[in-house]
Parts: structure tokens; C-alpha cells; sequence
């Protein structure tokens, strides 16, 4: 497969404004699913997309403050030179072009953008890019692809775990961090013993997810695709 | 297509693939991140500006002077879009307030202006550095305070007084009375997805990538505001981040990223900041509703009125929440009225079945309320008060009507039977155990729908419409629908939504998109069998279409060899007759709700939940389960803890972010209960479905209210129902 590339030059963008004609490529590219299709605008989706979008920017603007910070995302050596202000959220969707990892509130509120850093989750819309030198970030599109779902995506997906879909990256993000938390034995607020291995109840499992809001309102449904990837009853 | 006269039987009767609890079709796109909302396109937009939106510090009053100079010298700064230098604009059809204001204030956070730069950390660093002066004036922002200034306004569907028989002669008549007021206050749809557009042009022409749930709608009112025409404007939503309705309309993000990308000569890529999403854009209003019901000693009712308050900008809509009143429940002498006076708070607007969210929030406290003068139990007072015919116009029967049977149902997989009508009575430990009930409520509305179908030669059909999937399930229940018509697997099927270069559809609200979008894919199909039959040689009334192929008598030829190498379209749409005037087109439900009531603070929690609902054909159960069991969610929100707080004095609501306007998380919500009764109706479409998603949200609060009553025997009327307001009441407790 030709590798896709996301920067498009301004020819190829202005053919796209043209209307239909860009759906062609994209049809062709869904064929090739065997699921029947969902299919938008003009670049073909796939895990291969995330190829880094733009060059790293150095240009420095008088009065901004750059640094480089190097990481791993998704299993792969990341260099970036970033305005210090940027949080780890733009560096990853603006930067990087991983887009999966969404902002809903930019305030630590809601957990859209929930992602697992050196096996935490975190927010990463409350955390600057720059304090993450040397980490180890997964986001939702290291944790599976369309074609090979990551078992919680897939237990997202048979139990309609999700509506409008924009919290479902920090849902899902936030369910594998939630399983991994029970096995280290961390408790929560819910446990009743602070001492014993917490287990994964359906009061422990929603009050540690109670950081990731839905509101279109798919938490009986998340509860059981998460329930079932533990290997519990909801 | 013209759907006239009842539905017959058709090719979506077959049921093989429509009715099925099939999963999303763009399920692995939404749990892998690979689903590209409005602000992430970077597929299609490069090197995009960012624009930062300043909105108002005041409610009301005007801008005296604005200084730019520092936010213009600022790093990275490119431009800053204000009304002194956007141009004239206007304002669209469906815009209350200017969505970019100034000189004059309308309210508080209206957008003022956007800086736009080449990061979005520089332009929020600019923004920062925009200095207003303001020469501030008096609002009202109070509903108690201004409510008897209220002028009657026409609700979405009816007019402003409605009357039938004697309603004060009967009630006064009446040996049981209730006479109650409830109030509801302001609640914001809090979707997910903030606001976000992407903008660009190309020479005159505007292509917007937003976040919005009715396409045509958005087209028109960019065009209308810009003063270009709608040939020259292309919105693309291809995923909505969630709307409720508050994104129904063209919104500041939209606008002012085309005026920014206008400046810059760059595309320009808008997100509205949380905090200011709650008082820059719409809400569902506050209301305040008096309900007076008059019953014979039997528990007939014989008087039943109803009366709401709200409050808007000039020019807004009044909510609409006595709607219901005039249908639900039999009676012979009956009014409504409808008051709506000026208030300077941001727009209110449609919020999740607007009119009747509100008024059954109202309205099913006030019928458990009259139950219990009766001494009936709630779901036998309202059993007895059901009617199959449109109570003010007896000659208008419901299309489908199956309240009752919802009830009985509900009542017995709930386990009604076992509950304790005495309040107060049921402990669990520290817990007081309450159960409620309360009837789902909310009219079926159905909306003109286009569609255009392809066929291939590989034998694969692409749906193309305007149609937006919100969550909604819209992109799985089209393929569903697409594939039942043309006889091919679901995997045959490719959808193509949210683009203004598709025909026009019914779009995402009210309910209504579902049915409609369905109908109108359904419709272009039938054009499509047409041509493949006539292609083929045969009679389009007796071919079959299954297995990929085109059948009748003994000859069957593939699909495919249709499409030849040119491929084959149809395109067409339905348009409604008069069935919805003709019958009374509405779907129903039975809420059933067990809470427990810490004893000694009054925590409430909320144990389990029940919904049973009739709406027509349900067209995918997985789908639309998920409609029901989320409206179900908002509705305990609405219970229990969603209350935009408005500063009376500033004209503002207070708690405008994700961690002050509390909305129900995990912890909140226990495993959730749903069933759909039986139903098809012909009348509604050729789909013979109904709305569902707005059902859902309708008595759920009430349902809460009924059963916090029955575990404690206070009875609150003011949402939401905070601990606060049972505490002083609470009974002692050993």
C-alpha cells in the first residue's frame, strides 16, 4: 500500500474545495474493508496515516519560548521543538496529527483526552508537552486499528459502548489504565478494605472511570464492555 | 416520492437486515481515534491558523472603545476580526443574537472577537492581551422577577392559549383538586465536542468543516450572514462530537473562523473554549409551570390546565412546555397558555425534546401528586385517563398509541407490585428505598428527506445525503436501510454523510431524523430498483432483489451487471402528505426509577432504571437502545444536579465549565434497563418507525422526583432535587 501522506499541497487542497471528485480515492480505499463503510472527505484513514505531518517547527518567533522534547508515542521516537506552552493534548493532535486523543473541556474536566503515559493515565490537556522527555505516551491509535482491534475496542464496539464517539478514545484509554490499576492493586475511594487486592465491582470499575464523561450517555454500556474484557457480570 | 396513504408492504418489511442489533459501522473508526471530527482535518487542511474567541465581560450594554494594539504585537499574531472591521453582516434565520456582538451587548460572553494566529498557544496568549472598555446597562436577568411581564408566544406546534370546554368552571367543580407550580431551571447540552469549525476559501467560495446537525440549515444561514451566495458556502460534518441541539444552528465558531480565513488568507480553525460555550451559545431555558387538575372521586379527570413561564432575548421561542398537556391524558375541559418575557441571558433555544423535557418534568410530579389524593395507585390513575384520540380534537385518533402496555409491562419487570405506596416506608441499611414512575411522552415529527444512491459495477451501493450522525447511529440504520432495498449484504454498502453537496435531509433533531433520513434513503432506492430493473429487461413490480442479485420467475442476473461501467444513480427524497395531520403521530414510554435516600444527609442514588418504550419500528435495537438508556442518563442529570446558576446581578450563569455544570459520570448511573414493545406504524413512513432518541429524556426526571417522594415523603417541585432542599424535611430516623 502507497503510503498515505497528510500534508497536501495547496493544488491537491483546492481540487478537494472542487466538491465530489475527491470522494474517489476514498471509496476506492473503503472497498477494500469488508465492513460496509463510513465514508468522509478525501484522505484514506488508516493506522499508517499517523506518519508525522509536518516537519518539526523550529522556526522561533521573537518572544516565544521553544524547546525540543523527545518521546515515545505509540511505540516510536518522537522529536519535537514546541512553543513551552503547548500541552501534551496539541502536541499530539496538532503536532503529531494523532487526533484520536480529543479536547472536550482543555481543563482537566471531562477526560477526553485521557491517555497512558509510562502506564498511567493522565489528562493530557493538564500537562505540558515539555515535562515528558523520555516518556513512554500510548494513545488510542496505539492500542489497536481498525482492522485489529485492541479487545476493549472491540468490547466497545459490541456493546455499543459509545454514541457520538468523542469521549470513546479517553473512555477506552482510561478502561485498559483502570484494569491495569486493579491487577497493581491500587485502591479507590470505593474500596472497602485498603489492605485487600481491590476487586473489579461494578461500583470500583464506576467510580474509577467516574473521570471520563459521556454525556451522550453510554455509561451502562462502557460498564459492560469493561466488565467483559475483565472477565466479571457488569 | 409523496407518502400519502398508509404504508403498505414493502421491501424493508423483509426484516433481513433493518431490525437487526447490528453494530455501528463506524464503530472501529470511533474506538480507534481514526473518526476525524470538525477540528482535526488535517487530511484536508494544511497549515491552518488558529483563531482564540473573546467574548463578553458585560451582559448588556455596549463597547465603548476595544485596544488591539498590544494583542496585534504580539508573537505569532496575525489578525484580530471585530465587528468594526468584519463588514457589514447579518444575522441568520435561526440566530436570535449577532453571533459576533458589539458595538451593542446582548449577552454576556457574546463573541467580541477572535484573534487569529499561527499557533493556537499564540493566539490565546493574544487574546489575553484584548482590552475592552464597556459602558454597561441594566438587564433582566431574574425569570420570578419578570415573569408577569410575560407576553404570550406561540410554542413549536401549537398557539399560545389553547382552550377546550369549561376549564374554570370544571375545576372549580372538580371534588379533587391539585393546583401546583414546579419550576425547571436553565440546562446546557454540554456535548462533548466543543463548537469547532474549520474554514477556507478558495476565491469567493467558503467550505466550512463544523460541527453541525442540520447541513441545509447551516448553509443558508452562512450565506445569509456573509451576504454570499448559499452556491458559494459547503459545510462538512462528517461526525458530530454530540449536539442535543445545540448545534442545530450556525454558531460564532463557524462564522468567525471564515471572517479570520477571510483576513488571513489561510485556512483558520475555531474551537470554543469551554467556559465560554455556556453562556456564548444556546441552552434550554428555565421554566416556571403551574398545573391545575381537577378529577372525580373515581379518578376520572375532568379539568386539566396547564401554564408555563419563560423567559428569552427578544425575538426568542418560548419552550414550549405545556405541549404534552394537551395530549397525554383525557378530560373534557382543557387549556394551556403560554407566557414569554425578555430576559438578557444568552439564547435560549432547543435543548433535547424541547416543550416536552421540560413538561414532563412538570407534569408526571403533578399526576403522581393527584394519584395520591385519589388514593389510586399512579399507574392506575393514569391508565384510566388514557385515550386513544387526540383529547381536544375526538375525530383525530393516535396513529399507535401503546401507553398503557407500556405500563404494564414496566410495571411487571420492574417488580411495581412490590412497592410501598406509604412514603417512607422501605430501608436498606442507611438507604430510604423509593421506586417512581412516570409516562414518556414526545411527538413524532417527520421532515421532507433527499437521498442519491449509486450502484457499481463491483455491485457496491453508496448512499450520499446531508444527513448527520450525532451519535445517533444515523451512518449503521442508512447502510441497514440501503441494503434491505437493494438486496445486498451490509458489507455492500458504503454511507457518505454530513456534506452540502449531497441532497438535502430532514438533518439531525427533533427526533425526526432517523424515520425521515431512513425514508428518504428508502425512497431513492426504489428509484434505483427501477433503473437496475429496466437496465436488466425486467418488470421493476415483479423483480426481487436478494443475494446480490435481481430475481424474477425463473431468470436472476447479478446486481452488478446493472452498474455496467458507467455505474448507476438514483436520486430522490420523500415529502410527508397530510398522516401527521390526519392522526395524531406520537411514541411513548413508561419510566421506572428505584433511588435510595441517605437518611442522614439526604445523598441521593439512584439504583435502578427501566424504560419501556412503543415507538414505531425499531430499525436497529442496538442503536436505538442506546438512544433510550443515554436519554435516560440526561434525565437524571436533569433530576438530580443540572442547573445552569444565573448571577442575577451580572447576568451571567456562574458555573460555566464541565466541573461546575455537573452533569451524571460513571458513578452516577447503575446498569440501565430497556425494552421496545412490538410496533410498526404506517402512517409515520415507509420505514414505519418513529422517533426515539427524544422519548428517552421525557418523565425520566419526574420518574426520579416520584420515587425520591417515595422514599421520603418530601416532595420537591424545583429541580433539580439537591439534598439541600429534602434535608429540613426529612423524617426522623432512628
Amino acid at each position: 500500500m502507497v503510503a498515505p501522506k497528510l500534508i497536501r499541497t495547496t493544488a491537491e487542497w483546492e481540487h478537494d474545495m472542487q466538491g465530489p471528485s475527491d470522494f474517489e480515492l476514498s471509496r476506492r480505499k473503503m472497498l477494500l474493508g469488508t465492513a460496509a463503510s463510513v465514508a468522509f472527505g478525501a484522505a484514506p484513514w488508516s493506522a499508517d496515516a499517523q506518519t508525522p505531518a509536518i516537519p518539526v517547527q523550529t522556526a522561533t518567533a521573537p518572544g516565544i519560548s521553544m524547546s525540543k522534547v523527545s518521546f515515545n508515542v505509540n511505540g516510536r521516537m518522537r522529536e519535537l521543538a514546541l512553543d513551552t506552552r503547548t500541552t501534551l493534548l496539541d502536541a499530539l493532535r496538532e503536532h503529531l496529527h494523532l487526533t484520536g486523543s480529543k479536547k472536550g473541556c482543555d481543563h482537566g474536566q471531562c477526560g477526553a483526552c485521557t491517555v497512558i503515559v509510562g502506564g498511567r493515565r493522565i489528562n493530557s490537556c493538564l500537562t505540558l508537552a515539555v515535562m515528558h522527555e523520555g516518556d513512554s505516551i500510548t494513545t488510542i491509535e496505539g492500542l489497536g486499528t481498525p482492522d485489529n482491534l485492541h479487545p476493549m475496542q472491540a468490547a466497545f464496539v459490541k456493546h455499543d459502548g459509545y454514541q457520538c464517539g468523542y469521549c470513546t478514545p479517553g473512555q477506552i484509554c482510561s478502561a485498559v489504565a483502570v484494569l491495569d490499576e486493579v491487577k497493581a492493586g491500587i485502591p479507590s475511594h470505593v474500596s472497602a478494605d485498603l489492605n485487600a487486592p481491590p476487586q473489579l465491582t461494578n461500583a470500583e470499575l464506576r467510580e474509577r472511570m467516574s473521570g471520563n464523561i459521556c454525556r451522550c450517555g453510554a455509561y451502562s454500556n462502557i460498564a459492560e464492555a469493561i466488565s467483559e474484557v475483565a472477565g466479571r457480570p457488569a | 416520492m409523496k407518502f400519502e396513504t398508509a404504508a403498505t408492504t414493502n421491501p424493508i418489511d423483509q426484516l433481513k437486515v433493518i431490525g437487526k442489533p447490528l453494530s455501528r459501522i463506524d464503530g472501529p473508526l470511533k474506538t480507534t481515534g481514526m473518526a476525524p471530527y470538525a477540528y482535526e482535518r488535517h487530511d484536508v487542511v494544511s497549515n491552518p491558523a488558529y483563531g482564540y474567541v473573546v467574548g463578553s465581560a458585560i451582559a448588556k450594554g455596549r463597547i465603548a472603545s476595544i485596544d488591539l494594539g498590544k494583542a496585534k504585537a504580539a508573537p505569532g499574531v496575525l489578525a484580530i476580526i471585530t465587528a468594526e472591521n468584519a463588514g457589514k453582516l447579518g444575522k441568520g434565520d435561526r440566530n436570535t443574537a449577532k453571533l459576533l456582538g458589539g458595538p451593542e451587548i446582548e449577552h454576556y460572553h457574546q463573541a467580541i472577537a477572535l484573534v487569529v494566529a499561527d499557533s493556537f498557544e499564540q493566539a490565546r496568549a493574544g487574546a489575553e492581551l484584548v482590552h475592552v472598555d464597556y459602558v454597561k446597562a441594566e438587564g433582566a436577568f431574574d425569570l420570578e422577577a419578570v415573569k408577569d411581564t410575560g407576553k404570550p408566544r406561540a410554542p413549536f406546534g401549537g398557539p399560545a392559549d389553547t382552550a377546550v370546554g369549561d376549564f374554570d368552571r370544571a375545576f372549580a367543580a372538580a371534588p379533587v383538586r391539585l393546583d401546583a407550580t414546579y419550576t425547571t431551571p436553565d440546562q446546557a447540552h454540554a456535548m462533548m465536542e466543543p463548537h469547532a469549525s474549520i474554514a477556507a476559501w478558495n476565491g469567493d467560495k467558503l467550505t466550512l468543516w463544523t460541527s453541525n446537525q442540520m447541513i441545509a440549515w447551516g448553509v443558508g444561514d452562512v450565506a445569509k450572514t456573509l451576504d454570499i451566495p448559499k452556491e458559494n458556502v459547503r459545510l462538512v460534518s462528517s461526525f458530530v462530537g454530540g449536539g442535543f441541539g445545540g448545534k442545530l444552528f450556525l454558531r460564532s465558531d463557524a462564522l468567525l473562523a471564515a471572517l479570520g480565513a477571510r483576513v488571513v488568507g489561510r485556512p483558520v480553525k475555531v474551537a470554543l473554549q469551554r467556559p465560554l460555550m455556556f453562556n456564548n451559545t444556546t441552552h434550554r431555558p428555565a421554566t416556571i409551570q403551574r398545573i391545575r387538575i381537577g378529577a372525580s372521586r373515581d379518578g376520572k379527570i375532568t379539568a386539566i390546565g396547564h401554564e408555563e413561564w419563560s423567559g428569552n432575548l427578544p425575538d426568542g421561542r418560548a419552550e414550549g412546555a405545556v405541549s404534552q398537556t394537551r395530549l397525554l391524558y383525557a378530560g373534557a375541559n382543557r387549556m394551556t397558555a403560554t407566557r414569554l418575557a425578555a430576559l438578557d441571558l444568552a439564547e435560549g433555544n432547543a435543548m433535547r425534546a424541547p416543550g416536552e423535557a421540560s413538561g414532563m418534568m412538570a407534569l408526571e410530579i403533578a399526576i403522581d401528586e393527584m394519584a395520591e389524593k385519589l388514593g389510586l395507585d399512579p399507574i392506575e390513575f393514569r391508565i384510566l385517563n388514557d385515550t386513544q384520540i387526540d383529547p381536544e380534537r375526538p375525530t383525530r385518533p393516535f396513529s399507535q398509541r401503546q401507553l398503557t402496555e407500556c405500563f404494564r409491562t414496566g410495571a411487571e419487570r420492574f417488580g411495581w407490585s412490590k412497592r410501598d405506596p406509604r412514603p417512607g416506608r422501605v430501608r436498606d441499611g442507611r438507604w430510604m428505598i423509593g421506586i417512581g414512575t412516570a409516562a414518556a411522552f414526545r411527538n413524532n415529527l417527520v421532515v421532507k428527506s433527499a437521498a442519491r444512491v449509486r450502484l457499481d459495477r463491483s455491485g457496491i451501493v453508496t448512499v450520499e445525503t446531508d444527513m448527520t450522525d450525532i451519535g445517533t447511529g444515523s451512518y449503521t440504520i442508512i447502510a441497514q436501510t440501503a441494503a434491505e432495498m437493494m438486496g445486498v449484504p451490509l458489507e455492500k454498502v458504503v454511507v457518505r454523510l454530513g456534506d452540502s453537496t449531497f441532497p438535502v435531509s430532514s438533518g439531525s433533531g427533533g427526533q425526526f431524523g432517523g424515520n425521515s433520513s431512513t425514508a428518504g434513503v428508502y425512497a431513492a432506492c426504489v428509484k434505483l430498483r427501477e433503473a437496475v430493473a429496466q437496465k436488466l429487461g425486467f418488470n421493476s413490480a415483479e423483480a426481487e432483489f436478494a443475494d446480490g442479485e435481481v430475481r424474477a420467475g425463473n431468470r436472476r442476473v447479478p446486481l452488478a451487471e446493472a452498474a455496467a461501467d458507467a455505474g448507476l444513480t438514483a436520486e430522490d427524497g420523500v415529502e410527508f402528505g397530510d398522516l401527521d395531520k390526519k392522526y395524531q403521530q406520537s411514541t411513548f414510554g413508561a419510566h421506572f426509577v428505584e433511588v435510595g435516600v441517605d437518611a442522614a444527609t439526604a445523598e441521593i442514588r439512584v439504583r435502578r432504571m427501566l424504560a419501556v418504550c412503543a415507538a414505531g419500528r425499531i430499525l436497529n435495537p442496538k442503536t436505538a437502545r442506546s438512544q433510550v438508556i443515554g436519554a435516560m442518563t440526561m434525565g437524571v442529570g436533569a433530576a438530580l444536579m443540572e442547573e445552569l446558576v444565573v448571577d442575577k446581578r451580572k447576568g451571567f450563569f456562574v458555573n460555566h465549565d464541565l466541573a461546575a455544570y455537573e452533569v451524571p459520570v460513571h458513578a452516577d448511573i447503575p446498569r440501565q434497563e430497556m425494552f421496545f414493545l412490538d410496533e410498526t406504524d404506517p402512517m409515520s413512513s415507509p420505514m414505519k418507525a418513529k422517533g426515539v432518541a427524544e422519548l428517552g429524556i421525557c418523565g425520566v426526571a419526574s420518574a426520579v422526583a416520584n420515587a425520591v417522594y417515595n422514599a421520603t415523603g418530601v416532595r420537591v417541585r424545583d429541580y433539580p432535587i439537591t439534598l439541600d432542599k429534602l434535608l429540613e424535611q426529612m423524617p426522623d430516623v432512628g
